[in-house]
């Protein structure tokens, strides 16, 4: 019975997650926000196929953020968090102090005793890690300027929460002080301040040393395995190990498993781990997402809607002016600053733990709990909203998207692009400028970025898989476009948006595969250039040689090799949309033509007609 | 590639389709067992026609005479040997100011024709005398200071037996020691 209830939940679980992405996508919302509106129509409120359990779920998918923050760690390497150190002390501790107070004061006016007024600016303060970094991500905003800015402010946020769960119990005004002390059912209570400082810096300290020195060894140790369930099961444990950790010190665990990813970042494991972890983080978020709809008190609502719906719009707009004048005075840009205050006006999961601590010791009523929780669902459930209207808006305002500060990319007035400056584009790059063209290259590695700086190199960081960093990198002047992306969809997208806008841009473009020389034809491409063609037939040139061919009769087999290839490629690019024994018996077709060709002279391996002696009678019309 | 410079002659070797040539073969390996001959290659050191023009020079310097042995394509060469011409022959090296790298030395052609030997006269199919046709290079060698040696030819190249090729190859290997010892008859001396 237990077995199939647990199945019947995922089921209906992961159906509406199905659901939520793709209407959300569909209507143009984002993903967040069909998670958000399918958990409300599912919960208890809703069609009422989820009921109680929402808050396990709830728990359970809190692990996703966890798994989020992490992934965040690994493309953070240390020396970009030290950059940031600025934004996220200043900027982030401006934020917490500055909101509280704001949002105690509008407590304070509405009659509120200052006790739970300052502890609801608290609370009201933290935002939603999960969905606004997600949601950011979704709008492709993370590496813009309003992107790290609320990144910094909410890792601050992480960090702010652990004095301030120390601070509530201060705040209660009833008598129920000792609950307090046994909400939090901290086993290092009654330790002297000093110990639990130690303690919880010896586990940072354990993070770092366990991230640092004993994943390599072990991650090494298991890749030779291949197996990769075993590696996906070595990430999950250091994930969770972590996350343990972390809440035994009372620390939280999404910040723990961020420190693990910084610490990792430059690890040559990074990527294994972030493409084992993507699905969990992915399917988790979705998780929580849902709770946080599914928990939405409707109930609550109807019975005081104008209280809930006015805190919830006091608290958005009291953080959004705040979090705006805050952000100009930081000599923000005005369409950046407001993509920010938008997307860190809404409150945050961590309110959902603060107010139940809250109650517990005795700082609020039931009643104003549940407005208060009822009220930071609405305005979480905002938040992919408001950052949705808030970069539609700026976008139309400003002729070019969201300015990049952390690329350092600027309009050269070059008559090349180049994206990606990996193992192919850069030979591609060199060449051009031994000949003295110049080319603007971007490339998103900054390790990259700053070994081929070093060594003279114009190379910018950028990420080339965002299409409005053509336009900053002076697509409007440049006359070719060069894309040597391994990322396939990254690429089309690319091309897209440079037939769209840049029309004039002749496109050279690099395709990983077979299968993706088929799809960029399908794509309308013409000048496509398989990755490791030319160094596989050049291999294939040197074992004939070796094996006694002449050098030129190789060299010339190779490349007629090569431009039959080319033809047979966009022949079966055509055959490619048949049903399957189509495909096949088309494919097998051009291999036997490919064959037939190569090899029509017995005896010799390679057809190549030229300098065929003639065999008629040498007699006449013979030079 | 060169072994090491002890041949006087040099044997500049072209044929785009050395496997199909059977009599060319014959005439490369005749010419690889003759004292004081190094074969060189073109086809096989410059599939890419990328030609290395110093490396060449230094060859030529290292040698008294240099063969041209290709196909006859077209009354005229493979397009590597026009190719090797154009970049080697450089102004102020092979002629021009200064340019007396190849000055006093022997050039000659040994070459592989389709056509039978009569087809090469004014009455012929091809109109012209092999000298007549080979004048290009006859000028070349007059314009670097190089003494121009009677051309060697095989002719009816494809059609041949193997006896036949047999003894082209031995006649061969007897004008590349002519050629060495300078006894070979000329078409055009060298330069006083």
């Amino acid at each position: 019975m237990a077995f199939e209830s647990v199945f019947l939940q995922a089921f209906i679980y992961l159906a509406a997650a199905l659901v939520a992405v793709v209407a959300g996508k569909r209507l143009g919302l984002g993903a967040v926000l069909g998670y958000l509106i399918i958990g409300a129509a599912i919960g208890p409120w809703g069609l009422g196929l989820i009921g109680g359990e929402s808050e396990q779920i709830t728990h359970f998918a809190e692990f996703g953020v966890v798994v989020m923050l992490f992934l965040v760690g690994l493309e953070m390497r240390p020396t970009e968090l030290w950059r940031m150190r600025r934004q996220i002390f200043g900027l982030g501790g401006m934020q917490v102090v500055l909101c509280s107070l704001g949002l105690a004061a509008a407590a304070v006016a509405f009659g509120c005793h200052w006790k739970p007024a300052l502890a609801m600016g608290l609370i009201l303060a933290m935002s939603s890690t999960a969905i606004v970094l997600q949601s950011l991500a979704e709008k492709n905003l993370l590496r813009t300027e309003a992107g790290q800015n609320s990144f910094a402010v909410l890792l601050f946020q992480d960090l702010a929460v652990i004095p301030i769960i120390a601070a509530l119990p201060l705040l209660a005004t009833g008598g129920a002080r000792e609950a307090a002390a046994h909400a939090s059912h901290d086993w290092m209570e009654g330790w002297p301040a000093w110990g639990r400082g130690l303690v919880t810096l010896g586990a940072v300290v354990l993070v770092v040393i366990i991230a640092r020195l004993a994943t390599r060894p072990l991650f090494r140790a298991i890749a030779k395995t291949r197996q990769r369930e075993a590696f996906t099961a070595a990430s999950l444990i250091l994930i969770i190990g972590i996350a343990l950790l972390m809440t035994k010190v009372g620390l939280s665990a999404a910040l723990g498993t961020f420190v693990a990813g910084v610490v990792l970042a430059n690890s040559e494991y990074r990527h294994e781990l972030e493409s084992d972890l993507e699905p969990f983080k992915g399917l988790l978020l979705g998780l929580f997402f849902l709770g946080v709809g599914v928990g939405i008190d409707f109930g609550h609502i109807g019975r005081f809607p104008g209280t809930v719906l006015g805190l919830a719009a006091g608290l958005i707009v009291v953080k959004a002016v705040l979090i705006y004048g805050l952000a100009r005075l930081h000599r923000s840009p005005r369409e950046s600053s407001f993509v920010f205050a938008a997307a860190l006006a809404g409150g945050g999961e961590f309110a959902f733990v603060l107010i139940g601590l809250a109650i517990s010791s005795g700082v609020f009523n039931e009643t104003q709990a549940k407005t208060l929780t009822a009220g930071v669902a609405i305005s979480m459930a905002a938040t992919p909203l408001l950052i949705l209207a808030s970069h539609r808006l700026t976008a139309r305002a400003m002729k070019k998207p969201v300015s990049d500060r952390e690329s350092d990319l600027h309009d050269e007035g070059a008559p090349v692009i180049i994206c990606g400056f990996g193992r192919f584009g850069h030979i591609v790059g060199r060449l051009l400028r031994t000949q003295g063209v110049h080319s603007t290259v971007l490339d998103n590695d900054p390790d990259q970025v700053d070994t081929l700086r070093a060594i003279g190199m114009p190379v910018f960081f950028g990420d080339a898989g965002r299409p409005d960093m053509l336009l900053t990198a002076g697509a409007a002047r440049a006359k070719i476009l060069v894309i040597t992306l391994k990322d396939p969809a990254i690429t089309l997208n690319i091309i897209e948006t440079a037939r769209k806008y840049f029309p004039h841009l002749q496109i050279f473009v690099r395709a990983y595969s077979r299968a993706e020389a088929y799809e960029l034809l399908d794509a309308g491409e013409q000048r496509i250039y398989r990755d490791t063609l030319d160094s596989s037939l050049t291999m294939g040139t040197d074992v004939l040689r070796e094996l006694g061919m002449p050098a030129y009769t190789a060299y010339r087999a190779a490349k007629l090799y090569r431009r039959r290839d080319e033809v047979f490629l966009r022949k079966m690019a055509k055959h490619r949309h048949q049903d399957d024994d189509a495909f096949l018996s088309a494919a097998r077709e051009v291999q036997k033509t490919l064959d037939k060709v190569m090899r029509e002279e017995p005896g010799h391996g390679i057809g190549d007609e030229g300098w065929s002696p003639p065999l008629a009678d040498p007699n006449k019309e013979t030079p | 590639m060169p072994p090491e410079a002890m041949g006087k002659v040099l044997v500049i070797f072209a044929h785009p389709a050395f496997h199909r040539s059977r009599t060319n073969r014959v005439l490369v390996e005749a010419a690889r067992s003759a004292e004081g001959v190094t074969v060189h290659d073109l086809y096989e050191t410059y599939p890419d026609f990328l030609i290395d023009a110093r490396a060449e020079q230094r060859l030529l310097e290292e040698h008294d005479a240099v063969v041209l042995q290709h196909p006859f394509f077209w009354y005229s060469s493979p397009a590597l040997v026009k190719e090797w011409l154009d970049l080697v022959l450089q102004y102020g090296w092979a002629y021009g100011e200064k340019g007396d790298a190849l000055r006093g030395k022997v050039m000659a052609q040994a070459i592989t024709a389709g056509g039978p030997e009569d087809a090469y006269q004014r009455e012929g199919t091809n109109h012209f005398s092999v000298r007549e046709l080979l004048s290009p290079f006859e000028q070349t060698a007059r314009l670097c200071g190089m003494a121009y040696a009677e051309a060697f030819t095989v002719h009816a190249a494809n059609h041949i037996g193997d006896p036949d090729r047999t003894a082209a190859g031995e006649r061969y290997v007897e004008w590349l020691t002519a050629i060495r010892d300078g006894s070979a008859s000329l078409w055009l001396p060298g330069p006083g």
